[in-house]
């Protein structure tokens, strides 16, 4: 399933200061048919995720702090059981976990002495049940199954479908013998650090030479690309694994998943990079990430990279 | 001196019996006789005692003749070059021969190079004192409070600049502009007209020596003289026909030929029309860089009407004299008495290509029959004369052109004049060109890569510490990243590799602390270095080029053209002149600029270590044996790989040696030599204490003995080419000089004898030495010493052995690599072709591949004794191929060997460590005591099997190595040949192999256990529930079950449709969440794709699911819109839930949360109150034995610690009394909402 630049932008558009939740995937689901599930809530998370990034400093000014714990109080004083802390995250645009975290953190400051430790807030926002106050866990609990882009449960679906994907890749792998070496494997060589797989047969696919192969699991945009360049992929090649690393159009335009046709018929992905029309491979040193089409369908017929 | 002229001149005394003189006052006595060149008279060769007795009175000056000589042609040539040939020579001036001018020291006097030209122009000397000039590089001098001394592309060069300027700036008045001097060079504003410091983009910078001071446009008057269209004063050059006047002469781009004329009235105006008018031409044509272009002759092309004037050999004026010139010129030529063999070339070349003569007198058109035997009357009076003698030069030389590369020669060939003046010669060099198969191509292969990891070297068990190690790791990253970054950016204007880079290298620098740190950080930086740069003509090409991307991505048939065409556009443009001073192109800036930027003490130390060390290692490698002259063209195919071989090696010892030589001399690199005497000998004195970073002058020693001066001298002289001004004059240095002027001189290129140095290696030796002589560090008088300072010499070549100066290992094509400056030929003379030098700058016609194959590993030396011997004597007589065949086969082998037996032997061992362990522990318990300790027992018992190592050790390579002998050798092989080569490969293979086994077995046997001993211990420890219980999925699973991330998701949105908020029209069917529920069931039962935390969390939410069902909270979807799930359905869903949380989950299930405050809560808020289904799930719970009533228990009394309603409280325990009390309950019978009927309002609000 090919998601072209202008696709990829105008879901990109629909998802401008939209609330992470389910009503919004919905509505998106709706607007997009054609795409899976899989794929779009990868886009938004990723989205949304960037929109975080922009404005995560605002709401960490002790003013506005003050102000939703005042907010938060008053509203759960009037109507303990309506979805005070989710509405007001939607409120000022900010994900509802995220508002959780801060709630709970100006709420335990002010009803224990010492500051919470950052590993009490976390196993308090896995298991609400140890929210001393009841009707906050409720408040917190529902923020964080109704967030569908932060939060301890989208992060254990998040890792959870990065393991799955290597587990996928792993096995077509397998049943395309080809021979590899996994991550534990290099590590117990001394590797310090190691993709997913480095094939020990190079294999041409669409004339590029692919030598490792690293599973991302998360839709591919222009970001996180950059983002995995600096943190992942140059270390690889700064380590090489024999790959000659001829393009270097990764930072050029729009991320073009394509089927592949050689490595795999049924799931694997590989990016295009599209640079002024035309389209430049980026992965020469190896498949970046792979997914997508599913055969069983539980998935969906398109990438969710 | 120049009486000796004279008397040549007036055939008093023979050139033969002149130039035996000359080389005697070089050479000693007994050196053979010069060969003569063909054109030399049989009578040339008697010795007539009048002539030895008209020379010995001038004996004294036999020195300085040569330079005199130099001197004079130059001197002569001035008028029709008069655009400052970029023909720098650093004869010294011969005092003599020049009233008013004493000579100056011998050490020191660097005025000297100035006399070239010495009469007009005193000034120069001073010009050329002052090399501070900054103008060398591109970059602009950094300010002053940062000693910066080599830094920036120009660091090497500004110590340079000034000092090539004479040849050209000697005969000029030097301006206010001049930019030799250094307080205007500094005060002036950027000169946006000076193309080396603005170089048009895309040009190579020119070396100093290729531009010099002739670059700057001397002011000219223009704009009173334009108006009354004056020839001399126009941009364009006089028509063809008119006579030039003085003034007149010069052409458009060569302003600086002249003095600036009386009546000059604004400078600065004139200097900003020229500058308009160069800005002009510099758009019209790319790359004026190229000093040939630029200076070499006038363009027609610019001027639109200047041609050549045709020279004709019957308007030669004085035959005879230029006829014995070029003839004494030519023996000293050949006899090496001229410091650079391809500068007089050059010289020569430019003597044929003279477009024009500039003519000062009248009478000058004229040839003047009485003044043949008379220095007074100019030499070349006409072009006809200087191309008469170019032609009788080209002829003596012919042999060395013969062996320039092709394109060079068809240029010769093709030349109009050279048919004209001498067809014999253009025949001969016809015939040359047709058998020549010397390609050069003058492009390089874009060859380098990042060097990859080496998990020998670069494993965490060569580090101190993790920290060490993780260091490590970081700084690789830094360091490649900011390789690319200098890759994307080093080329944009603007850009400066100290600001952009700088502190971020610094930093990096600063972590590394620990030595190991910085030796492994050397190891990686001398290996991308060399993999970086070592392509031939060492400037690497792009690092990461995308060319070839694109090339690929066109047909086959198209490809050959575009890499031409890329060749074309990639290749240096110039290499700078005949003699460009030392430089680092290409990415070889990279690594100058790190060390500089870098400036850490430790870093250059270890780098120094480990150049030298891989210089040594390099330098003593051993390369192709003689090999006797094969039959078959096997040998042809052996010999192109030796030659491979000996040019990679070749070319990466000057690398690392220039690099060595860059980083030892750096702490003393300064812009000039000290001003005066006495500080210099302080210095001196000071500088004779420090020891040399590399004992060179052994290495060149053992070089020239064992005969390998063809692989020693390239590289020693990029080391030297790199050291300060101090360091010719140091003894130990001078000795080198000395060593190699006496090679210089005796690398005769006409001898050739049985023994002999091949005829290209002697020619890359003079050509890199001629360099060498060049160089500004290397005082100019140093080539011509007195004859007593060369003594020691010839006795060290006495040898008998067959070194490899006597094989063809040298070809054109690493000449040219070596010396690119030989291609200035080629440029000269393709300019004269094309009428317009500039525009054309490349001339590659020819694609010559090259590979970049690593080194070959170093051959393993084999040990002593007879059967080395034997061994020895075996491969000599056999061909090289042979010989490298079998170490090959040896070293594989041997490796495979060692590999094997860990795979085997050690692993059994390890294996069966596992199992003592396994009953160590079962008898001693769980604990198992201290681990060092049963490691120690461990050991103990199984270190004495790694004996066997060595047995089967020998019986693997006995096994494995005859094959691959057999397999790798030709079929045709005799026996005999072959089961030798088979024993010799065994007998290496179990050396090498029984060497490290014996060695390393018991340490690698412990350390294998270790990792075992820990292995086990910690399966055994921490969570043994865990461990050993995790069942697989089924043999017959094909691995179809849902997604564990996709239930997740499923479930989540069942939580998230149940807390709310939610639509009025959304809620879930029953039947959907039996299908979530059995789902989850095969998710669980195929854990293919499951990993513990997703394993967790569907726990964690499956609880959560159930409290939901049994606080009926599900939101069913149905034909009345929503309404509550119905009993019968809850408990089936209840129940499948139980199942799966007991027979499927394999991680703990945290049904406790049935029970937290928060899910009860859930209950309380529901009305009315029903309890059954709580109830029913407990009592399922207790009787599947998922929980115990004590569990029950101290959740239900944590339960009261809650602020819960009273009623509810009181509900609560009513309600589980009962349940607690009683093991076994019947089906539920109560219903909550008949145990307690009072409506409670909203417990949560009040909470």
């Amino acid at each position: 399933m090919i998601l072209t630049k202008a696709q990829y932008d105008e879901i990109a558009q629909c998802l401008v200061s939209v609330p992470p939740t389910r009503q919004s995937l919905r509505k998106l689901k709706q607007r997009f048919p054609s795409q899976s599930q899989a794929t779009l809530l990868s886009i938004f998370s990723q989205e949304y995720q960037k929109h975080i990034k922009r404005t995560h400093a605002k709401h960490h000014t002790s003013e506005a702090i003050e102000s939703y714990y005042q907010r938060y109080l008053n509203g759960v004083g009037r109507n303990g059981a309506a979805p005070v802390l989710l509405d007001l995250a939607n409120e000022v645009d900010y994900a509802p976990s995220l508002m959780a975290r801060i709630i709970l953190e100006r709420f335990l400051q002010e009803h224990e002495e010492t500051p919470p430790s950052k590993s009490v807030i976390n196993s308090m926002l896995r298991d609400p049940s140890q929210i001393p106050d009841g009707v906050l866990a409720n408040q917190v609990y529902q923020c964080i199954v109704n967030d569908c882009c932060y939060g301890p449960l989208v992060d254990c679906i998040k890792h959870a479908i990065g393991h799955e994907h290597e587990v996928l890749l792993r096995d077509l792998l397998l049943e395309k013998s080809l021979s590899f070496l996994d991550e534990d494997q290099l590590r117990a060589k001394g590797y310090d650090k190691t993709p997913d797989f480095i094939l020990q047969v190079p294999v041409a696919v669409e004339g590029h030479i692919i030598h490792w192969i690293e599973s991302k699991a998360s839709f591919g945009d222009e970001c996180s690309h950059h983002a995995y360049l600096h943190d992942q992929f140059w270390s690889y090649w700064n380590r090489l694994f024999g790959a000659t690393w001829a393009s270097r159009e990764m930072e050029a335009a729009c991320l073009v998943p394509l089927p592949d046709p050689m490595v795999c018929s049924r799931t694997a992905v590989r990016y295009l990079v599209s640079s002024k029309g035309k389209h430049k491979s980026t992965c020469h040193a190896g498949i970046l990430s792979i997914s997508g089409p599913d055969a069983r369908g539980l998935l969906g017929p398109s990438p969710c990279l | 001196m120049a009486a000796v002229l004279e008397s040549l001149l007036r055939e008093e005394v023979s050139v033969a019996a002149a130039v035996r003189w000359i080389a005697r006052s070089a050479q000693s006595s007994e050196v053979t006789a010069p060969t003569r060149p063909q054109a030399w008279p049989e009578s040339a060769f008697r010795d007539d005692p009048g002539e030895a007795a008209a020379l010995s009175s001038l004996r004294p000056l036999r020195k300085e003749f040569v330079p005199f000589l130099l001197n004079f042609l130059r001197e002569q040539s001035s008028r029709v070059l008069p655009q400052g040939p970029p023909t720098p020579a650093k004869a010294p001036g011969s005092s003599a021969a020049l009233p008013g001018r004493p000579g100056g020291p011998p050490r020191g006097g660097r005025g000297a190079r100035s006399q070239l030209f010495p009469p007009t122009e005193p000034s120069s000397t001073a010009a050329a004192e002052a090399p501070s000039a900054r103008r060398g590089g591109r970059r602009r001098g950094p300010g002053p409070g940062r000693e910066r001394g080599g830094r920036g592309s120009g660091g090497l060069e500004e110590g340079v600049s000034g000092e090539s300027s004479p040849w050209a700036g000697g005969r000029r008045p030097r301006g206010s502009g001049s930019p030799g001097s250094p307080s205007l060079a500094r005060s002036d504003p950027p000169n946006l007209s000076n193309l080396e410091e603005f170089p048009p983009v895309g040009s190579v910078p020119p070396g100093p020596a290729g531009t010099k001071p002739s670059r700057r446009i001397n002011p000219t008057p223009v704009s009173e003289e334009r108006s009354l269209s004056k020839p001399k004063t126009c941009f364009t050059s006089p028509p063809i026909n008119c006579v030039p006047s003085s003034q007149s002469s010069v052409p458009d781009t060569s302003p600086w030929g002249h003095g600036l004329p009386p009546g000059c009235r604004s400078l600065q105006e004139e200097r900003e029309m020229l500058r308009k008018e160069r800005s002009k031409q510099l758009q019209q044509s790319p790359t004026p860089a190229c000093p040939t272009s630029e200076s070499g002759s006038p363009l027609p092309s610019r001027t639109g009407n200047l041609t050549a004037e045709p020279a004709d050999p019957a308007r030669v004026s004085s035959r005879q004299r230029l006829e014995l010139i070029a003839l004494i010129y030519s023996s000293c030529i050949a006899e090496n008495l001229v410091p650079n063999l391809f500068l007089e070339l050059f010289f020569v070349l430019q003597l044929l290509t003279a477009r024009r003569m500039v003519a000062t007198k009248e009478s000058d058109l004229e040839p003047i029959p009485g003044a043949l035997d008379s220095l007074e009357s100019p030499l070349f009076q006409s072009v006809h004369d200087c191309v008469f003698f170019a032609v009788q030069v080209l002829e003596h030389q012919f042999q060395v052109l013969s062996y320039l590369d092709k394109g060079t020669l068809k240029l010769l060939a093709e030349n109009e004049r050279l048919l004209c003046f001498s067809p014999a010669l253009q025949g001969r060099l016809r015939a040359a060109y047709e058998g020549s198969v010397a390609k050069v191509s003058l492009a390089m292969p874009p060859s380098a890569q990042a060097v990859s990891f080496q998990p020998e070297t670069d494993n965490r068990a060569n580090f101190s510490s993790d920290r060490a190690f993780h260091t490590f790791k970081k700084q690789r990253d830094v360091f490649f990243e900011v390789l690319r970054e200098w890759e994307d950016r080093h080329e944009e204007p603007g850009w400066d590799f100290e600001k952009g880079l700088g502190s971020r290298i610094r930093a990096m620098m600063g972590q590394l602390s620990a030595a190991c740190s910085h030796s492994h950080f050397v190891r990686l930086f001398q290996k991308q270095l060399l993999q970086m740069c070592q392509s031939p003509s060492g400037t690497g090409g792009t690092v990461l080029g995308e060319a070839p991307d694109v090339l690929s991505m066109l047909g086959a048939d198209k490809l050959g053209r575009l890499r031409r065409l890329q060749e074309r556009l990639v290749a240096p443009q110039s290499s700078g002149g005949p003699c460009p001073p030392p430089t680092f192109p290409g990415c070889q800036g990279f690594f100058r600029d790190f060390i500089l930027s870098a400036s850490s003490f430790q870093f250059n130390q270890h780098l120094m270590d480990s150049l030298s060390l891989k210089i040594r290692e390099l330098n003593s490698l051993a390369l192709p044996q003689p090999e006797p002259s094969d039959e078959d063209g096997e040998s042809d195919v052996d010999w192109q790989g030796e030659r491979r071989q000996f040019a990679m090696v070749l070319l990466s010892l000057r690398l690392l040696a220039k690099f060595l030589g860059f980083v030892a001399f750096l702490p003393y690199r300064g812009p000039e030599p000290p001003p005066t005497r006495e500080l210099q000998d302080s210095i001196l004195a000071l500088r004779s204490q420090v020891p040399p970073a590399l004992d060179v002058r052994a290495l060149l020693q053992q070089g020239l003995r064992a005969r390998r001066a063809v692989l020693t001298v390239p590289w020693l002289v990029e080391f030297l080419s790199l050291a300060d001004h101090i360091v010719p004059l140091l003894d130990y240095y001078r000795s080198i000089f000395t060593l190699l002027l006496h090679l210089h001189r005796s690398l005769v290129l006409s001898k050739e004898s049985e023994g002999e140095m091949c005829f290209l290696n002697k020619l890359l030796l003079l050509a890199v030495l001629g360099w060498l002589f060049q160089i500004p560090t290397v005082p100019e008088d140093l080539f011509f010493l007195e004859e007593g300072q060369l003594d020691t010499f010839e006795v060290d070549t006495v040898t008998s052995e067959q070194g490899l100066d006597g094989m063809p290992v040298v070809d054109q094509h690493l000449l040219y690599t070596c010396c690119p400056y030989i291609g200035e030929l080629r440029k000269l003379l393709a300019s004269w072709v094309s009428g317009s030098s500039g525009r054309s700058g490349g001339f590659v016609r020819k694609i010559t591949p090259t590979t970049t194959t690593g080194l070959g590993a170093q051959p393993p030396r084999t040990t002593q004794g007879l059967q080395a011997q034997l061994a020895q004597a075996f491969f000599h007589n056999q061909p090289p191929s042979l010989r490298r065949t079998v170490e090959f086969v040896a070293e594989r082998i041997g490796s495979n060997c060692v590999k094997h037996i860990k795979a085997t032997l050690v692993a059994d061992l390890v294996r069966q460590a596992e199992s003592l362990l396994q009953e160590q522990l079962v008898t001693q318990g769980q604990e198992g005591g201290d681990p060092a300790q049963l490691l120690e027992i461990l050991c103990s018992q199984l270190c004495p099997h790694g004996a066997q190592a060595l047995t089967r050790g020998r019986e693997f390579c006995q096994k494995k190595s005859p094959g691959a002998v057999r397999a790798l050798l030709p079929e045709e092989t005799p026996a005999a040949v072959l089961s030798s080569a088979e024993n010799i490969a065994v007998g290496l293979a179990t050396e090498k192999a029984c060497a490290w086994l014996s060695a390393n077995i018991t340490a690698l046997i412990r350390r294998e256990v270790k990792a075992a001993v820990s292995r086990t211990l910690r399966a055994q420890g921490p969570e043994p529930a865990a461990r050993g219980e995790r069942r697989g999925c089924s043999r017959a699973c094909e691995h179809h079950a849902p997604l564990p991330s996709h239930l997740i998701s499923e479930i989540k949105d069942v939580l998230a449709l149940a807390v709310g908020p939610r639509d009025p029209e959304e809620g879930v069917s029953p039947e959907h969440l039996e299908q979530l529920l059995g789902q989850l069931g095969q998710t669980l039962r195929c854990r293919q794709f499951l990993c513990p935390p997703a394993e967790q969390h569907l726990a964690k939410c499956s609880v959560e699911l159930a409290s939901l069902l049994v606080a009926d909270q599900i939101p069913v979807l149905g034909p009345p819109v929503q309404h509550r799930l119905e009993r019968g359905q809850a408990r089936r869903l209840l129940h499948m839930l139980l199942s799966l949380w007991k027979d499927d989950f394999q991680v703990p299930v945290p049904l406790q949360l049935l029970l937290s405050p928060r899910n009860l809560g859930l209950l309380a808020d529901t009305r009315p109150r029903e309890w059954d289904l709580l109830l029913f799930l407990l009592r399922e719970l207790v009787e599947k034995g998922l929980m115990g009533r004590t569990e029950i228990e101290a959740c239900l009394g944590s339960l009261h610690d809650a602020q819960w309603p009273k009623d509810f409280s009181e509900e609560l325990a009513t309600l589980f009394n009962p349940l607690l009390a009683e093991p076994h309950m019947p089906e539920p019978q109560l219903r909550a909402c008949e145990l307690v009927q009072t409506n409670r309002g909203t417990v949560l609000a009040q909470s």
